[in-house]
């Protein structure tokens, strides 16, 4: 991508896991058989009106201060206009010039370099009902017919949007995940994008230097993980380049991204489908976060991920780990929290959270509540490290026998026959029994040749099935020798 | 003696507390009334008998217990746009035709609890647009007092029936004037109350900031009646008041002795019916004698009232008829794909009129025209609710003329809409504003036509509203009520 500069923004839509819909009373479950968690209100029947979820309200603000936005005292519910068999209403309730949050940022880090992606704003609104296409593999084209299913139409949404700020696929990427991250530190929202919870959608556009005006953006769509949203930038930013360099134009549109083909293709233009002849909401009134409201709800927030980072650094973990366990799974952070508060080394549990226990998930395919790790498990594993029971490597054996349901660590330290041997006496035994099958090689040792002692600890750990602590035996070995 | 189908509701409730009668032969003489005025009238969509029937013998059961007052065993008419669970609710459009509800309205809810015998449901000009019920989809509604001629709209029916005495009270909604101007014409108290005083939940959308359900009565009494069974907070509408209901009757007898009537000029001068100008002054002349003080106020806005509310209304109708595209209820033309379903669906569906305001509401709406339209329509509603207030400084109570004119022949007006829609100059404002208003019958005029006069007070003021309705009621000779034997 030489000589062009990326132009990205990112777009995101937030479900909210509120008991209730978003205007009505209807159960928020997304198990549930279809249209059972329905009413004349998210039907959009004649004569419904909508009641604005007073929790849903306290949620976004929620988001727009862990976002670090301004929060609006009044803001305004807008009509979005717009036919289709997915909104009941052909119309969508939503927000238009007078968002609830607005003007926040979000610091991101990609390898290692933090930059600040400004947050235009969050607003809130519904989501619509589901099509289900039937036949021809669930696609719209050649589908026999579609069926809809109302019982998502109505659920909480919360839509935030990022300013034109990021510069490279990747940067897209980290700020899609810390976004997440954030989002589902606060209990709003399970926020998982194989589930639809969270969605993304990205802006691209390229231009020649950065103080050119900004060049044609296109929508991307249907990015269903956080790594088909890398790729997709990707792919755009290379596509756009060529068409450009081509002589070609860039228009504007909405891309679909085909994960299979890892290309995105155009979406059937759609006429006049941007105004949406947006108008102030008449069924419901300005929404009001009063400065007391709000200063209530931000001292409802957790310790967000960047504060996390900090403390976690101050902690003596190293900065990439600190990074990784802040910025990731909830449940490893609260891991974390439980092991160092019983005691156990920060530097060595973040060590463990981040490398084994991690490799292990991925490899049995499982999350962590899955696995049968706890932080009383690593805490014990750690003060058995510091007594000397068991090596460094061994412990890794052990803390996968505890993830796979083994037992505690000191049961499968001992049915894995790898607790070590660090009593001295019982050492020196082992120790005194080499040497004394080794004369020639201990005077060596004895006259300077410090490179032998390797010889010596290597006996010794054969000798003792490699259950012996090599620091205890190269102790007594000096001793022996006098070094 | 007077047939039970033209009691007063207060009559009616004295008979029936005095066991002259039950509900259940209250509900026979009505329903004997509308069997025999229906083939010429067509108030009616639909006739529930077996539901008014029943719920007749449950207000006599009641009735048996002592229990008495208020609209207990009373037959009521409702517009066919409030949503009535299990019985078929049009809003007189083919694109909802047999549609039936799952559920019931707020107001239909609070009539039920309160005992009402609802009649059946009343046509209407289509999702309430215009003001002869000409536009309905299942025919028009003629008015009691002349066959020839319109019963005024939207709610023409529901007016259409009370006058008739197929019903003892009413109701309907009332938009930029569809429960007064009808009432005007067909010789009834209607009144729309402050916007929010009644819930909206179940009423078909027509213009959401502007749509409010109201009463049509025999009396200015009646109406108060018949509002109490019906007002009150409602938490399933967001724009309901929330604050306690006025003691509608409070000070009904209290008379205009010390008050301040303030004649709208903009509404009483030229433009009104020389008969129509005539009755209303008559009777600001008698509301003197009766000691209220008249003086004359000037609300400039009111010329551009109007024109503001054919941009609001249309534009907020073309959002809530979109839902009707024949995915989920009602008519559904099939089509190659969904989007032309829905266009087909619609097009056969909405009539003319209704067609019409949806198109030109998205057009107000629409980029680029926004502010020039929908956006000045809001701003000369501000300075209407302003001048409004203001003019409430220098008078207790407004009035003007209910209508130009009373019920015009059919087909007179219906090849311009433009005249159409200039029936409703003097009822808008109020909607516009929010402040509750009220027409009361004050005369006939040469044809035997009735004459309304309309009283219109500050938001929360209906009180004060029914106090002077009353008074006019007072000082107004009685229009009676129309002939049967020409509508058998």
């Amino acid at each position: 991508m030489a000589d062009w500069e990326a132009v990205i923004g990112i777009e995101v839509h937030v479900e909210l896991m509120t008991e209730s819909k978003m205007f009505c009373g209807c159960r928020v479950d997304f198990d549930a058989q279809p249209n059972t968690n329905v009413c004349p209100v998210c039907l959009g029947l004649p004569g419904a009106l909508p009641v604005a979820n007073q929790k849903a309200i306290e949620w976004i603000t929620k988001i727009g201060l862990a976002l670090n936005c301004s929060v609006s005292e009044q803001s305004q519910f807008h009509r979005k206009n717009y036919f289709y068999a997915d909104q009941p209403k052909n119309y969508q309730i939503s927000q238009f010039d007078v968002p609830v949050c607005h003007d926040g940022h979000l610091e991101v880090e990609v390898d290692g370099v933090t930059t600040t992606v400004r947050i235009n704003r969050a607003h809130m609104e519904e989501d619509t009902g589901k099509s289900i296409h039937v036949g021809a593999g669930g696609r719209i084209h050649s589908a026999e017919s579609t069926r809809m299913d109302f019982n998502r139409s109505g659920v909480p949404l919360v839509e935030i949007v990022s300013e034109a700020d990021i510069r490279s696929a990747a940067e897209a990427r980290a700020y899609a995940q810390t976004l997440r991250t954030v989002v589902a530190s606060l209990g709003v929202s399970d926020a998982k994008l194989e589930e639809g919870s969270i969605r993304f959608d990205a802006n691209v556009s390229i231009r020649p230097g950065d103080d050119s005006p900004f060049g044609t953006k296109v929508e991307i769509k249907n990015m269903n993980s956080f790594r088909s949203l890398e790729q997709a930038v990707d792919y755009e930013l290379r596509r756009q380049p060529e068409v450009l360099e081509s002589g070609g134009e860039i228009i504007q549109e909405t891309r679909h991204w085909d994960e299979a083909e890892g290309v995105t293709h155009s979406m059937r233009a759609k006429e006049g489908s941007s105004d949406y002849r947006y108008f102030p909401e008449p069924d419901l009134l300005p929404i009001v976060v009063s400065e007391k409201w709000r200063e209530q709800i931000r001292s409802t927030l957790p310790e967000l991920p960047a504060q996390k980072k900090e403390r976690y650094v101050t902690l003596g973990v190293d900065q990439d780990n600190a990074t990784t366990l802040a910025g990731g799974s909830v449940v490893l952070a609260g891991l974390f929290q439980d092991a160092t508060e019983r005691g156990a080394d920060p530097r060595t549990v973040a060590n463990w959270l981040t490398g084994e226990v991690t490799a292990y998930l991925r490899r049995a395919d499982i999350a962590v509540e899955d696995s049968h790790i706890t932080g009383q498990h690593l805490a014990e594993l750690a003060s058995m490290v510091v007594a000397g029971s068991l090596s460094a490597t061994a412990a890794k054996e052990v803390l996968a026998g505890v993830m796979a349901g083994e037992g505690t660590p000191g049961k499968v330290a001992e049915a894995r026959d790898l607790v070590q041997i660090s009593d001295v006496s019982a050492l020196e035994a082992a120790v005194d029994t080499v040497i004394g099958s080794n004369n020639d090689q201990f005077q060596r040792l004895v006259d300077g040749e410090d490179k032998v002692i390797g010889f010596f600890v290597g006996q010794v750990m054969k000798a003792t099935s490699g259950k012996a602590d090599p620091k205890v035996v190269n102790e007594i070995l000096r001793r022996r020798a006098g070094r | 003696m007077t047939h039970p189908a033209d009691f007063t509701i207060s009559e009616a409730q004295g008979a029936l507390e005095a066991k002259q009668l039950s509900a259940s032969e209250l509900l026979e003489a009505t329903l004997e009334r509308a069997s025999l005025t229906e083939a010429n009238l067509h108030a009616y969509l639909t006739i529930d008998h077996e539901g008014a029937r029943k719920a007749a013998r449950q207000a006599d059961g009641r009735l048996a217990a002592g229990e008495t007052g208020g609209l207990l065993g009373i037959p009521i008419a409702l517009k066919d746009n409030m949503v009535t669970r299990g019985l078929p609710t049009t809003a007189s459009s083919k694109i909802l035709d047999g549609y039936l509800p799952p559920y019931d309205a707020t107001v239909v809810i609070r009539l039920k609890e309160a005992g009402a015998v609802v009649v059946g449901k009343t046509n209407l000009d289509e999702f309430a647009m215009g003001s002869s019920t000409e536009n309905s989809a299942y025919g028009p509604t003629r008015n009691p007092w002349d066959p020839t001629r319109v019963p005024g709209g939207s709610s023409g029916g529901s007016a259409a029936a009370v006058a008739a005495g197929s019903a003892l009270g009413g109701f309907g909604s009332d938009t930029g004037g569809s429960i007064r101007q009808p009432a005007a014409f067909c010789g009834l108290v209607g009144m729309k109350p402050t916007y929010g005083m009644v819930s909206r939940y179940g009423l078909i959308a027509f213009a959401s900031s502007l749509d409010q359900i109201g009463p049509f009565a025999r009396t200015v009494e009646d109406s108060a009646t018949l509002l109490a069974a019906i007002a009150g907070h409602d938490p399933l509408d967001s724009t309901s008041y929330p604050g306690d209901v006025p003691q509608f009757a409070s000070e009904l007898h209290e008379g205009v002795e010390g008050l301040k009537i303030g004649v709208v000029t903009e509404l009483s001068d030229a433009g009104i019916d020389t008969e129509v100008l005539t009755a209303f002054n008559t009777t600001l002349d008698r509301l003197a004698d009766a000691g209220a003080e008249i003086v004359d106020v000037s609300v400039p806005v009111t010329k551009a009232s109007l024109s503001a509310y054919y941009l609001i209304a249309p534009a907020e109708c073309s959002a809530n008829l979109a839902r009707f595209d024949g995915v989920r209820y009602g008519l559904r033309v099939n089509g190659a794909t969904v989007e032309e379903m829905m266009s087909h669906t619609r097009a056969e569906g909405f009539g003319p009129e209704v067609t019409r305001r949806i198109l030109l509401g998205t057009y107000a709406l629409s980029a680029g025209y926004y502010d020039a339209f929908y956006g000045q329509a809001q701003r000369v509603r501000t300075l209407t609710i302003r001048e409004f207030a203001a003019a409430y400084e220098l008078a207790d109570v407004l009035v003007s003329p209910t209508a130009p004119t009373t019920a015009f022949a059919f087909g007179a007006k219906t090849q311009d809409p433009l005249s159409m829609y200039m029936s409703d100059v003097c009822t808008i404002p109020s909607n516009l504003t929010g402040d509750p208003a009220i027409s009361v019958p004050v005369g006939l005029d040469t044809a035997g036509l009735p004459i309304g006069f309309q009283v219109m007070a500050p938001s929360l003021g209906e009180s004060r509203l029914f106090r002077v309705a009353q008074a006019v009621e007072d000082v107004s000779e009685s229009v009676g009520r129309p002939s049967i034997e020409g509508l058998v």
